[in-house]
C-alpha cells in the first residue's frame, strides 16, 4: 500500500476576484488524523470541496492509494470511500433519523419477488446498529427536526461513517458539541482511525487539535504553509504560522468603563415551558455581558425572545427605566436594540445581495434624497467607511454577500448594525467560524463599542472568549439563570459549575 | 480578474442566455426569408404587444422576486378589460350594458378600474402574509374567483360599441407611428418600474425579502406590508393592462387575456428574473417580453398553425425556468 493513502498536489482554484487554493498540498496517511488550519479564506473548506467533489479544480492533481484519480462529483467521492461532514449542516428534518442517514442509498427489498421497495426494518436495524457503534442512543424512527442542533450534527456524523469511508473529513465538528458529545466524537475517531481510515480534522479550536490530531497543515492565504507532526507544536506556534505575525493576546486590553444600568429584563418567560423562563438581568452602559451556558441552555432562545424574533408570555424589558413592548424585531430596532444572529446564513445575510445591499438594508431611512431616493453614493460611502474600519475583504460593495468568507460576512452584518447606532447589542456566537486574525479585529470592535458606552451582550460558548472579553459572565442552564460572576473572577470551573446546574426535582407549576 | 472576452466568459453568456441568441438566430433567419418581417407594421405590432404585455410582466416580477408568484394576474386583466369596456361603451350602442348612464372621462374609468384590482391584489397580498396561505395556491384561487365573477357580471357576452376616444387611445401616436400611446405609456411605466425598484426602500425591501425573508424580519423590515403592496401593485399594473387591451382590440370578453400570466412569468424569466428569489431587473423583463413576442411571429412566419405555437411556447417556458437554476446549481 501506498505511504499515502490520498495526496493533493499543488492545487489551483479560482473564483472571481479571489483565488482560493494557491498551489496547495496535502498528503494524508491511513490511519491518523490530519488537522487542516488556518484562518478564514485560507482555503480549507475549498479544498475539502475539491476533494469531496463539490468544486472542480482549476489546476492540481489528485492521487488515491497511488492512482491518479478524477473526482466529478460528491457520488463519486462516497463511492471511493471518502465522506465529508459540513460545517453547515443540510439535514432533512421531516423525515426520520434514519432516512437521513441512508438517504439516496435506502436498503431495498423485492415485494412480492419483483417490486422494489424500500426495506424500513434494515434501514432501521442498520441505524440502531450504526448509533450504537457511534455511541448515540437516539430512536432510529425519530424525526430528525425534533433533535437539538447538536444532536443532528451527531446524526451527519453517523451518515459520513456508515458509508464506510477510507477518508473522513470532519469540517468544524465539534462547533455545536457539548463538552461529553465532543468526548463521544474523540471516542469515534480513535475507534476509526484503529481501522485504518484518514481523518481530515478542520477546527480553530487549538486545544482539540492538539489532542486528537496526529499531523497538523497550515494553510494561509490559499497557500500550503507546512506540515507538522502535532507533538511538536504549542498554540502559539500554530497561531504563528496561522497568521504568520507573533500575537501577543488573544484579547485586546479593555478600558471600557461600565456605567448605570441602562438596560433591564425581567422575569422574561417563553410561551413554552421548557424554554426560557422567569430570566432576570441588566446591562450598564459601556458594559460587555458575556453569556455562558451548554448547548440547549436556551441562550440564544432568550435573546431572540427580548428582540421579538420569539414569543414570550410573561416578563418586562426596560430601557433606560422605561418599559418597551417589543413583539418584532423592527420594535426592539427602533429601540435601540440590536441583534447579530447565531446562525448567519439563516437569519443573516441575503444572499443573492450584495455586500452594500446587505449593510444598509436595515438603514436605508438615513440615505434618502427628499426622503424617497436612495443615495447610492451615501451607501458607497458606508460600505467603504465599513471596509476600512473592520478591515472587510471583499472584491467590490457589488459582489454577492455569499461569496464572502464567513468572518467577512460577520463583519458586514456588524456593519449593518451599527449603521443604525443601537444603545443595546446582541451578539450571539459572534466569532463563530471565524479565524484567529478576524475574531482579534472583531474583539477590538467589540471592545470599542463599550468603551463608546454602548452595552453588549455576548453569547459565547467558547470558555476564553467569555472570560477575555467579559466584564460580567451571565450563566444559563436548561432555560433558567443560574448565576453571575464578576469578569475578573471568572474561570472555567465556575462558569461550567453555574453551566450544569440542573434543576433536580421538576418545577412545580408556575 | 480575466479577459472579459474570454472563450469561456462568452460561453458562459451564452449557456445563460441561449433562448435570447437563438430566437434572435431565427428572426434573422426569418427576414431573410421574409421582407415583410422587418416591415414597419410588423414592428409597430411588436412594439404594441410588447408594451402590454411588458406592464402585466411588470406586475409579477414582483412576487417572482419575494419567491411568491400571481397565478390571478391574466383574469385580473381580463375582468379589468371587461369592465372598462363596459364604462366606455358609446352613449348610442344598442347593446349597452349600462343604457342610461353618462359617458366618464377616461381617466376615471381608468381609475376605477386600477383601484378595483389594486383592491384584489391586496386580498392576494393579505392572505399570503397573513394567512400564510402559499403564493402558488392563494392566487390559483384567485384567478377562478376573479374569473367566475367576471362571468357573473358580463353574463358571458362580449363587449363591444367601444367610443372612439377609447380605442383611439390604441392606435394613436406621438411624433412617428412608431411610437403608438401604448408604447409611450409602457415606457413610463418602465420607467417608474425601475425606480421604484432601484432607488427606493420598497424596492430594496422587495429583494432583501426575495433574497432571504427570515433575515429580513430580523432586519426590521415589515415583510407583511411590503407582500401586501408588492401584490397591490400588481394588480393595478394587470388593472392598467386590461384596459390597455380592451381599448387595443376594440372590444373584450370573459376570456381577455387569458392565460397571459404564464406568458408573463415566462417573459420575466427569460429575462432573469430568478425563481429562487431576489433577482431581477426592468430591463432584464423587457428583453424577455420583447424576445418572447418575437417568437410568436418567427413562428408565425415560418408557417407554423397556431395550434402548434402553444407547444413551442411552453417548451420554452420550461427551458427558460430550467436554464435560470442552472445558474444557480452551476455556481457551485
Amino acid at each position: 500500500m501506498a505511504e499515502y493513502r490520498l495526496e493533493m498536489r499543488d492545487v489551483v482554484k479560482q473564483f472571481p476576484g479571489v483565488k482560493a487554493l494557491d498551489h496547495a498540498q496535502l498528503k494524508l496517511r491511513p490511519g491518523t488524523v490530519h488537522a487542516l488550519m488556518g484562518e478564514n479564506g485560507a482555503g480549507k473548506s475549498t479544498l475539502m470541496k475539491c476533494m469531496f467533489g463539490i468544486y472542480k479544480m482549476d489546476e492540481g492533481e489528485i492521487y488515491y492509494e497511488g492512482k491518479k484519480v478524477e473526482i466529478n462529483d460528491p457520488l463519486q467521492a462516497l463511492n471511493m470511500g471518502i465522506a465529508m461532514v459540513h460545517q453547515e449542516l443540510q439535514p432533512v428534518p421531516e423525515r426520520s433519523v434514519a432516512e437521513n442517514i441512508y438517504i439516496g442509498r435506502y436498503p431495498m427489498k423485492k415485494l412480492l419477488g419483483c417490486i422494489p421497495v424500500i426495506d424500513h426494518e434494515k434501514m432501521y436495524a442498520d441505524t440502531e446498529r450504526l448509533l450504537k457503534k457511534v455511541r448515540m442512543n437516539f430512536n432510529p424512527k425519530q424525526r430528525l427536526g425534533d433533535l437539538s442542533v447538536s444532536q443532528m450534527q451527531s446524526v451527519e456524523i453517523a451518515k459520513a461513517v456508515s458509508a464506510d469511508c477510507k477518508v473522513l473529513i470532519l469540517d468544524e465538528p465539534t462547533s455545536s458539541l457539548t463538552a461529553n458529545e465532543v468526548e463521544a466524537l474523540f471516542r469515534i475517531i480513535e475507534d476509526l482511525k484503529a481501522e485504518g481510515v484518514s481523518i481530515v480534522y478542520i477546527s480553530h479550536k487549538m486545544d482539540e487539535i492538539l489532542r486528537i490530531s496526529d499531523e497538523v497543515t497550515i494553510m494561509r492565504d490559499g497557500h500550503y504553509i507546512g506540515t507538522w507532526d502535532a507533538k511538536d507544536l504549542t498554540t502559539d506556534k500554530i497561531i504563528t504560522q496561522m497568521v504568520g505575525r507573533e500575537l501577543s493576546n488573544l484579547f485586546p486590553e479593555r478600558h471600557n468603563v461600565p456605567g448605570e444600568v441602562v438596560f433591564e429584563v425581567d422575569d422574561f418567560t417563553s410561551i413554552n415551558p421548557r424554554s426560557f423562563r422567569h430570566c432576570t438581568f441588566n446591562v450598564r452602559k459601556g458594559e460587555i455581558l458575556g453569556v455562558a451556558g451548554l448547548v440547549g441552555a436556551q441562550r440564544t432562545e432568550l435573546m431572540e425572545g427580548i428582540f421579538g424574533i420569539r414569543a414570550h408570555n410573561a416578563g418586562t424589558v426596560k430601557f433606560k427605566g422605561e418599559e418597551i413592548k417589543i413583539s418584532r424585531p423592527r420594535d426592539a430596532i427602533k429601540h435601540g436594540i440590536a441583534l447579530l444572529t447565531e446562525d448567519r446564513r439563516a437569519t443573516g445575510i441575503m444572499g443573492v445581495l450584495s455586500v452594500a445591499d446587505n449593510i444598509s438594508i436595515a438603514s436605508l431611512d438615513q440615505y434618502l434624497d427628499m426622503g424617497i431616493v436612495i443615495n447610492d453614493k451615501k451607501i458607497e460611502q458606508l460600505v467603504q467607511d465599513n471596509v476600512k474600519k473592520m478591515n472587510i475583504k471583499t472584491p467590490s460593495s457589488k459582489t454577492q454577500i455569499q461569496s464572502l468568507s464567513g468572518g467577512n460576512m460577520q463583519k458586514v452584518l456588524i456593519g449593518r448594525w451599527l449603521a443604525n447606532n443601537p444603545d443595546v447589542l446582541i451578539l450571539d456566537e459572534p466569532t463563530r467560524g471565524i479565524d484567529v486574525g478576524a475574531k482579534y479585529e472583531i474583539y477590538c470592535i467589540i471592545e470599542e463599542l463599550a468603551r463608546a458606552g454602548k452595552s453588549i451582550i455576548m453569547i459565547s460558548s467558547e470558555m476564553s472568549e467569555i472570560i477575555g472579553m467579559s466584564d460580567r459572565v451571565m450563566v444559563m442552564c436548561d432555560g433558567r439563570i443560574t448565576g453571575f460572576i464578576d469578569g475578573k473572577d471568572a474561570n472555567q470551573q465556575n462558569i461550567m459549575t453555574l453551566a450544569t446546574q440542573f434543576e433536580t426535582q421538576p418545577t412545580a407549576a408556575d | 480578474m480575466g479577459k472579459k472576452f474570454s472563450v469561456k466568459s462568452i460561453g458562459k453568456w451564452l449557456s445563460e442566455n441561449i433562448i435570447i441568441v437563438l430566437i434572435l438566430l431565427a428572426s434573422v433567419f426569418v427576414s431573410t426569408q421574409n421582407k415583410n418581417f422587418l416591415s414597419a407594421n410588423n414592428i409597430r405590432n411588436l412594439l404594441s404587444n410588447t408594451a402590454v404585455r411588458f406592464i402585466i410582466a411588470c406586475g409579477v416580477s414582483g412576487c417572482l422576486i419575494t419567491k411568491g408568484t400571481d397565478l390571478s394576474a391574466g383574469r385580473v386583466a381580463g375582468l379589468a378589460a371587461c369592465l372598462s369596456g363596459i364604462l366606455m361603451q358609446r352613449a348610442s350602442y344598442d347593446q349597452r350594458f349600462y343604457p342610461g348612464m353618462p359617458e366618464m372621462p377616461l381617466f376615471v374609468v381608468l381609475l376605477i378600474v386600477v383601484a378595483l384590482c389594486a383592491l384584489i391584489g391586496a386580498v392576494n397580498g393579505s392572505v399570503i402574509a397573513f394567512l400564510k396561505v402559499p403564493p402558488f395556491i392563494a392566487t390559483l384561487g384567485m384567478q377562478t374567483l376573479v374569473y367566475g365573477a367576471c362571468l357573473v357580471y358580463t353574463g358571458a357576452i362580449p363587449i363591444g360599441g367601444l367610443r372612439s376616444d377609447y380605442t383611439g387611445l390604441a392606435t394613436g401616436y406621438v411624433g412617428t407611428r412608431m411610437l403608438s400611446n401604448l408604447t409611450i405609456i409602457a415606457i413610463f411605466i418602465g420607467l417608474f418600474m425601475w425606480f421604484l425598484y432601484n432607488k427606493t426602500r420598497y424596492g430594496k425591501y422587495m429583494y432583501a425579502i426575495g433574497g432571504n425573508e427570515n433575515a429580513a424580519e430580523v432586519a426590521g423590515i415589515n415583510v407583511n406590508k411590503s407582500k401586501i403592496l408588492i401584490y397591490m401593485l400588481a394588480g393595478a399594473l394587470y388593472g392598467l393592462t386590461g384596459f390597455l387591451v380592451c381599448a387595443k382590440s376594440g372590444g373584450c370578453s370573459v376570456n381577455t387575456a387569458q392565460g397571459w400570466e404564464l406568458e408573463a412569468i415566462a417573459g420575466c424569466t427569460i429575462g432573469g428574473v430568478s425563481v429562487n428569489g431576489g433577482v431581477g431587473t426592468i430591463p432584464g423583463i423587457l428583453v424577455g417580453v420583447l424576445v418572447f413576442e418575437v417568437l410568436k411571429i418567427v413562428l408565425q412566419f415560418l408557417g407554423v398553425e397556431s395550434s402548434y405555437t402553444y407547444i413551442a411556447q411552453g417548451l420554452v417556458i420550461i427551458i427558460a425556468v430550467a436554464l435560470d437554476l442552472r445558474k444557480y446549481l452551476a455556481k457551485k
